[in-house]
């Protein structure tokens, strides 16, 4: 009986190259669709590159940023994207870890609430717009609605007073993403050991003491993956905004991404945008460096 | 036993395979571009090379009703010219639309034929967008002076050549419920609206249907629709007799501030005097008064197929002259069909092109079924026309069209629009005084005025 021997590895040169080999195809997406018109905001922002005409145009220096940084409707959105941030945030990390600990205690129909709390993230932003503007409508909506029950005889209007434009939208977007943050704490629920569970209970540890001693301090590392990804998001925002009042009533909710829309696509002022988009991007550049930094030194102080 | 014995595993793909199998995968590709040959849209993208000479391509924003009307009317052009392939693709309305118009003209591949609304044109044929037209090659289709509206045909010249071919007038309007205007006494014996003109009997007319509804007299939309607040403001100003907002292209303010803070006053007091809500988005403005919860709706004449869908019993007019120091006014736009310059004339393809913008005018009837007032006079002044109920009856506002200022920042959706339309919106809700309107008008207007302009 002839004797079945393995392959001998026949070159290693084929091993070397594999890697690479399969990166290649990802890393040629990279570089033209993402370094590519980095290099290009970055070289456009010193010059006056127009929409309505091709090529870069006239050099401008540095007058993009020293006019963007005088310009008060950039310093008045990134304050509104900054609110924005603040509203959802907050909501978004202490509620979705309220309710992934509130839903974990669940044993008996434990999906079900996983499914209701995850299943409006799954819908698309202009649905989720939609939803909302027929919500908050004047007049006619469900929320004027609802509040009036409650006793108040004019209630505001949502997307149409500039005070509470921002809370609505904030409001919406709590509960259209809160699912994402409620996964992300359901399964660092999971890796808490069962037994620091027990120990905690014998050493007399009642359920409350359990979750703020024990529970919380162990999902800090999810916490600070939930909050840095959660800022990231909420500084881009667009959409929602967009769609459900377009930066209005009177530019209250005027986000910076659609300051960078609106003069690079409406206006046309392409090199004065992408000096707006590449601010924007050190912004939540910093901010996430920030974070990181102030996370890593309450880790090492702990 | 089996498990002893080891799996080979699966020899790894030699360079040259691979390369062979990327050549082969490219090479196919290639083949489908090819095969599909220079008639593929998508490979003439990608090579360049012009379409060919029978097919059409033609650009245009409409949705909706407006999208089912323009595609009956591109079908009367197929069924007339059949040796041609005409190509239609619809974009979303407003600024993606134009966007993809400009980049697509910078990048030599424009369509043959666009739509695009007047109050754009002067940016677009200054950024040297637009092939400018001849007379004698227009007059070859039979498209003369005499047979256009005046107004959209004066504003569809630039630099005292025409630039496009104007298809029709949209101007800003007044709709009005008929049963509850009867029931407010607001008819006349001919079942016509009773004079509104005036300050005074504007609103007199709207507290009258306020009663009638227990709701609201009027709506106009406010919140998101910067630019309804515009041709509102935009409307009263120029009846005040205003004038102009910017010269030059937009590089200097104009502004009267004490027209605009008269205008304004007015705007506030509609909203003050609680005849019309002071927060109302679009949507909200027409079920306003398709539910009966208003008898007066100020909307652009695009909105009348949208309340005739309500089936509910309703007439439009024009909006009404609420001051008379000046000829009347109301805020308007056209669209019009332009040609987008093409990189040479073989792509151009002029008279392929005229005709079909021609055919489009025959079909004015159809286009103005869906609410525009036609700019082809012989479907204006057919009897066909004048039977259309109610679009023959705001006809007439057509003659007191203004359009936008003239700016590159102004237009159709544009940051004038926004800017103005803000203010405006300030005021009408009472967050800001009349006066301090209109300065924070001029104010904001100065600011986009003193940037460099990107044409």
């Amino acid at each position: 009986m002839a004797t079945t021997t393995a392959p001998t590895p026949t070159s290693s040169r084929g091993d070397r190259w594999a890697g690479p080999g399969m990166l290649l195809p990802f890393a040629l997406f990279y570089l033209v669709f993402l370094v590519g018109p980095l290099i290009y905001t970055v070289v456009a922002g010193f010059f006056e590159t127009s929409l309505l005409k091709s090529g870069l145009g006239d050099f401008a220096g540095l007058s993009n940023y020293t006019a963007v940084l005088g310009d008060a409707e950039f310093w008045r959105t990134l304050r509104n994207t900054l609110w924005f941030t603040v509203l959802t945030t907050v909501p978004l990390v202490l509620l979705s870890l309220a309710l992934a600990l509130l839903a974990d205690r669940f044993v008996r129909g434990r999906w079900f609430f996983r499914f209701a709390f995850f299943a409006p993230f799954v819908l698309p932003s202009a649905v989720v717009s939609l939803l909302f503007m027929f919500i908050y409508a004047d007049q006619l909506g469900l929320a004027q609605e609802a509040v009036k029950w409650f006793g108040v005889d004019t209630p505001p209007s949502w997307l149409g007073d500039p005070d509470w434009a921002m809370i609505s939208i904030a409001a919406a977007t709590v509960w259209w993403t809160i699912g994402f943050n409620f996964v992300l704490y359901l399964a660092g629920l999971q890796d808490v050991p069962r037994e620091v569970h027990e120990a905690a209970a014998i050493d007399g540890a009642g359920p409350w003491q359990r979750i703020r001693h024990v529970v919380v301090p162990m999902l800090g590392r999810t916490t600070t993956l939930v909050t840095v990804l959660q800022v990231i998001a909420s500084l881009k925002v667009f959409d929602q905004i967009y769609m459900m009042t377009a930066g209005g009533p009177d530019g209250s909710t005027r986000s910076s991404l659609q300051l960078i829309y609106d003069t690079g696509f409406v206006e046309g002022r392409v090199g004065y945008a992408s000096t707006v988009s590449l601010l924007l991007f050190v912004v939540i550049l910093l901010v996430s460096l920030v974070w990181f930094a102030l996370v890593r030194r309450a880790e090492k102080e702990s | 036993m089996r498990d002893r014995i080891p799996t080979p595993s699966p020899p790894a793909p030699s360079r040259r395979r691979v390369l062979r199998g990327g050549i082969a995968l490219g090479a196919a590709g290639a083949a489908a571009l090819t095969a599909s040959g220079c008639g593929s849209t998508l490979a003439q993208g990608f090579t360049g090379g012009a379409p060919s000479p029978s097919r059409l391509n033609f650009w245009n924003p409409f949705t909706g009703g407006d999208g089912e009307r323009m595609l009956a009317m591109q079908d009367a052009y197929r069924a007339a010219h059949r040796s041609t392939e005409l190509k239609s693709a619809t974009f979303l309305w407003g600024n993606p639309y134009y966007t993809k118009l400009t980049l697509s003209t910078l990048g030599d591949r424009p369509p043959q034929v666009a739509v695009v609304h007047l109050s754009k044109l002067p940016t677009l044929a200054e950024a040297g967008l637009l092939t400018e037209l001849r007379t004698d090659d227009l007059a070859r289709h039979g498209l003369t002076e005499d047979k256009f509206d005046a107004r959209p045909w004066r504003k569809s010249q630039f630099g005292g050549a025409p630039h496009a071919v104007p298809l029709d007038t949209h101007p800003f309007v007044l709709f009005f419920r008929t049963d509850i205007a009867e029931k407010a006494g607001l008819l006349d014996g001919q079942g016509q609206l009773v004079d509104v003109d005036g300050p005074d009997a504007f609103i007199d007319a709207l507290r009258a249907a306020k009663e009638v509804t227990g709701a609201w007299g009027g709506s106009i939309a406010s919140v998101k629709e910067a630019s309804m607040q515009f041709r509102l403001f935009w409307s009263l100003y120029r009846q005040v007799g205003g004038g102009d907002l910017v010269a030059d292209q937009g590089k200097r303010v104009v502004v009267d501030t004490a027209a605009a803070a008269e205008a304004l006053a007015y705007i506030r007091r509609l909203s003050q005097e609680k005849v019309i809500p002071a927060n109302t988005d679009g949507k909200g403005a027409i079920t306003l008064l398709t539910t009966g919860k208003a008898g007066f709706l100020m909307d652009g004449v695009w909105q009348a197929l949208a309340v005739r869908s309500a089936k509910v019993k309703f007439d439009m007019r024009p909006l009404p002259r609420i001051f008379k120091d000046a000829p009347y006014a109301c805020a308007a736009d056209s669209h019009a069909l332009v040609l987008p310059k093409a990189p040479d004339e073989k792509a151009q393809r002029l008279d392929l092109s005229l005709g079909f913008i021609a055919s489009m005018l025959h079909s004015s009837k159809l286009w103005a079924e869906g609410g525009h007032v036609p700019a082809w006079l012989p479907t204006q002044r057919s009897r066909a026309y004048k039977e259309l109920v109610p679009q023959s009856h705001y006809a007439t506002a057509a003659d007191g069209a203004v359009y936008d200022p003239a700016a590159w920042y102004g237009g159709a959706g544009s940051t004038m629009q926004n800017v103005v339309g803000d203010a405006v919106t300030s005021v009408f809700t009472g967050e800001t005084s009349p006066t301090a309107g209109a300065a924070r008008l001029r104010r904001d207007l100065r600011t986009l005025a003193s940037r460099p302009a990107p044409v």
